[in-house]
């Protein structure tokens, strides 16, 4: 049995230690917020938060987070109030919506650490998070309002 | 035709098509069959009480549910097309919810004969029945509130789900008119809105699926949860055409949580609790595959086969004045190949399809772009009649055509059956590389002549590639044509007399299928790269080149006049930078674009793409702008990045580390302008792709002196 903390709960699970988070996430746990994209954290939409640090769950055996936070797109607020989630709203950055979670997950870390960000920062922590359908132009705007920083060039 | 004019009669057989009734607890349906979808149900009788898979309920409450027959994949249809409906009905978009369309030929899209979300035709499909049902509705409503009154129908008005006598000010909800207005019989002729009265339509409208995408509650076909719900991964030959030898199933047999390893159509399925064990399950398998005839192949051999096609004779796509004699006359003649490798549609979400299969029935979770299409295929595995398959369609994490194939469909179906469970087949990433219809690789021999004075007199395009249609509707091609093959190169818009077309048919073993924007997604690329080299060699502007030449294309003119506006055509940009052009016709819609480039270190960095679309009536410019963005990003990832090889047979690419994706620090900047218009809408998911890549290539011509006659570009 290992125990996890997640999204605020202890949480038992009884899986092989080697399993990584995310099976144990959407498989174990149900919580299909979030994405497998890759299984090789190239694409980032397993994106999730240890100890508050943006981590790529395909990649990170369960074993590695006992004792530490866990922290999911379900957990990142109640009621979708986090400041990251409300700029998402507000500029219509999803499209089909698969990488988000892993996208809003990544911004919220970079936000965290780096309250007023530049593109340079934006560029660095958000890089590894791919997305099809090509939402970074909004991305990078929405993760400016968040942050409440002046956005520049064109819409 | 112009369906914006009022007052628009709805013919007798539309009539007979639309039906309203009564919906348990009281409420209002209204349904259609369109022309297209059912031959069988102009018979049915009207204003019958019975309205099976209807398309609109009202209840009492006021609320107002739509049930959408396009799968929500990106594009914003769970809020573009409902507005269509609200704009006609009067209804309050706040009371507006929508639910996915069940599978049923009531649902068929007109224009494809299938219900199928695809050639950008959701709005195109759906404009003119969901404005025509709206505003029906919205006729019976007014006179079940006349009636109510014992007033004339236009003694009132209806707003925001309210009808209001407009003398007195009384006033009747929907809610509390739907049960007398089911007994109404269909009003035979509707006012349509002019679109100076339009109050939804055209305005940026919020999607209504934004809030479940931002807080991981949207559910996409990975995300299905059933009871006692297993998860197979299955092993395919990686050749194409292969066949299962035998296999070794002990070791996966053992791995904890495996159930069950099945020899199934596809390939050898590992069948357990969770996808962690299935996959492991899989890795551990021992197969033995025969390879069959396509072992050798590689993409050397596949472009040898394409030289080789171009010898023979093409079936001729277009053919305008003497193209052979105005080439043998001419004082200046051009030559180039231009060609483009196989694409992968590398969606987001892998493929995947949850199924359950019992004796007397079948239900799927399926993140698909046709819903008909698994119906049948579910239904041919079963043997079940196709009413006794339910098709719940997911969100789709990214489309692109992929998902309108039924390869994924089919392994779950078997595999529920064969297990007696639900099942939910997944995809690994590499799977999805290794096993998709590919975008065609194609090779295309260009010849143009020139007169003294730089005008075209001649331009001779052949093509050879394998054919889309030839795989999934042999009934599409049309005289020997697949037009997915010929599409963006046989309808070249400029002013050249003498103007021939052909495509010779090259099926290799690598199977092909719609990727966005299709035939037009690299045709576009060739013609309008070489374009460019004309104007180079006439010493013309690429831009004034075109312009003169359009003459007749007032739509093709305007996007082109615009973005060059926008762009600043006529200052080059500083810094070892340089602009390119490009404009294109695809799916109803004119979309042109200028890109301003810069080569770096041997790198093409694009710094900005300055884009104008012209795709008629805007319903929702927000997702207008997004998709032209989103299409963007997709043809430039192609341009820059996207190469499918084959070698031994076998798909070389496996991941994004070999088949990598346009990443966030890539990003140009992004600035769209849409044409006001009031012609009929075109496609807006797919146009916006076209352009780009010879756009981006017309730009690293003119920073280098060198054409880039092949893709992905490389310096």
């Amino acid at each position: 049995m290992i125990s996890l903390n997640v999204n605020g709960e202890a949480r038992d699970v009884d899986v092989d230690p080697a399993t990584p988070l995310l099976w144990v996430l959407r498989d174990t746990l149900g919580l299909t917020g979030t994405k497998y994209g890759c299984g090789i954290s190239l694409c980032g939409a397993c994106t999730v938060h240890v100890d508050g640090e943006a981590i790529r769950a395909c990649v990170t055996p369960v074993s590695t987070v006992t004792g530490k936070n866990v922290t999911t797109i379900e957990g990142l607020s109640k009621d979708s109030s986090h400041p990251v989630q409300r700029a998402w709203v507000a500029i219509d950055v999803p499209q089909c919506g698969y990488c988000q979670s892993g996208q809003i997950m990544a911004a919220a870390a970079l936000l965290a650490r780096t309250p007023k960000p530049t593109d340079a920062d934006i560029d660095q922590a958000m890089s590894g998070v791919l997305c099809r359908c090509g939402t970074y132009q909004r991305i990078r705007r929405a993760i400016k309002e968040a942050a409440g920083v002046k956005t520049g060039g064109a819409a | 035709m112009n369906d914006l004019t009022a007052p628009e009669v709805i013919d007798e057989q539309r009539r007979r098509l639309l039906k309203v009734g009564i919906a348990a607890g009281g409420g209002l349906l209204i349904g259609f069959h369109l022309p297209l979808a059912s031959r069988a149900g102009a018979a049915e009788a009207a204003d019958s009480e019975f309205v099976p898979n209807a398309w609109i309920r009202i209840d009492p409450d006021d609320r107002v549910t739509l049930r959408v027959a396009s799968s929500e994949m990106g594009q914003g249809v769970y809020t573009s097309i409902p507005m269509l409906l609200a704009e006609e009905l009067e209804a309050d978009w706040a009371r507006i919810q929508v639910e996915m369309a069940p599978a049923d030929k009531a649902y068929t899209n007109p224009l494809i004969g299938q219900q199928l979300t695809g050639g950008s035709t959701a709005i195109r499909a759906f404009w003119t029945p969901l404005r025509q049902a709206g505003a029906a509705g919205r006729e019976l409503l007014i006179r079940a509130a006349a009636q109510t009154w014992n007033v004339k129908d236009d003694e009132c008005r209806a707003e925001n789900s309210v009808v209001i006598h407009k003398a007195s000010g009384r006033r009747l909800r929907y809610g509390e008119l739907v049960a007398k207005a089911a007994k109404l019989p269909v009003p035979s002729a509707v006012f349509l809105k002019e679109p100076s009265e339009f109050k939804l339509i055209g305005k940026a409208t919020p999607r209504r699926d934004t809030p479940l995408k931002v807080n991981g509650s949207a559910t996409f076909g990975m995300d299905v949860k059933h009871d006692g719900l297993l998860t197979a991964v299955v092993a395919r030959c990686p050749v194409f055409g292969g066949k299962l030898k035998k296999f070794d199933a002990d070791k996966s047999r053992g791995v904890k949580g495996v159930r069950q390893v099945l020899a199934i159509h596809s390939g050898v399925a590992v069948v357990a609790d969770s996808f962690w064990a299935a996959k492991h399950g899989r890795d551990a398998l021992v197969v033995e595959w025969d390879e069959g005839p396509n072992a050798k192949q590689s993409s050397a051999g596949i472009r040898k086969n394409l030289e080789q096609a171009l010898k023979r004779k093409g079936v001729v796509a277009r053919n305008d004045g003497d193209t052979v004699k105005a080439l043998k006359a001419a004082a200046k003649t051009l030559h180039a190949d231009y060609e483009v490798p196989y694409l992968a549609h590398a969606c987001m979400e892998p493929m995947n399809c949850t199924a359950f299969a019992t004796k007397t029935g079948c239900e799927l979770w399926v993140p698909t772009q046709a819903q008909t299409g698994a119906q049948f295929v579910a239904s041919k595995i079963t043997g079940l009649p196709p009413e006794k398959i339910k098709v719940n369609t997911t969100f789709l994490g990214g489309g692109f055509g992929r998902r309108s194939e039924q390869d994924f469909v089919a392994e779950a179906v078997e595999l529920s059956m064969r297990t007696g469970a639900p099942v939910k087949v997944v995809w690994t990433r590499e799977d999805d590389m290794q096993h998709d219809v590919y975008r065609p690789a194609t090779l295309n021999r260009l010849t143009a002549a020139l007169d003294k004075d730089g005008q075209p007199l001649a331009w001779r395009h052949d093509i050879a590639g394998p054919s889309i249609f030839a795989r999934v509707f042999p009934n599409n091609i049309k005289n020997g044509i697949d037009n997915t093959s010929v599409e963006g190169a046989a309808n070249l818009p400029y002013a050249i007399p003498n103007l021939h077309v052909s495509w010779v048919m090259e099926n290799g073993s690598v199977p092909v299928g719609f990727w966005r924007s299709v035939g037009s997604s690299q045709n576009a690329y060739v013609t309008e790269c070489f374009i460019d080299e004309l104007a180079h060699a006439a010493g013309k502007d690429p831009f004034e080149f075109r312009r003169t030449l359009l003459a007749r294309h007032p739509r093709h003119l305007g996007v082109l006049q615009l973005v060059a506006q926008k762009a600043g055509w006529d200052t080059p940009p500083a810094g070892g930078r340089a602009h390119g052009i490009a404009v294109a016709e695809a799916f109803g819609s004119y979309c042109a674009q200028v890109a301003e480039v810069s080569v770096e270190r041997g790198q093409v960095r694009v710094h900005r793409v300055v884009c104008a679309i012209d795709c008629g009536t805007v319903v929702n410019p927000d997702t207008v702008v997004a998709q032209m963005e989103s299409a963007i990003v997709y043809g430039l990832t192609a341009a820059l990045k996207g190469e499918i090889v084959i070698r031994d047979g076998h798909v070389q690419q496996s991941n994004f580390n070999d088949y990598p994706l346009l990443r966030m620090d890539e990003m140009p900047e992004i600035e769209v302008h849409i044409v006001k218009s009031i012609e009929a809408p075109g496609g807006v998911g797919e146009p916006g792709t076209p352009p780009i890549a010879p756009a981006v290539a017309n730009a690293v011509f003119r920073l280098t002196g060198k054409p880039v006659r092949k893709l992905p570009i490389r310096i």
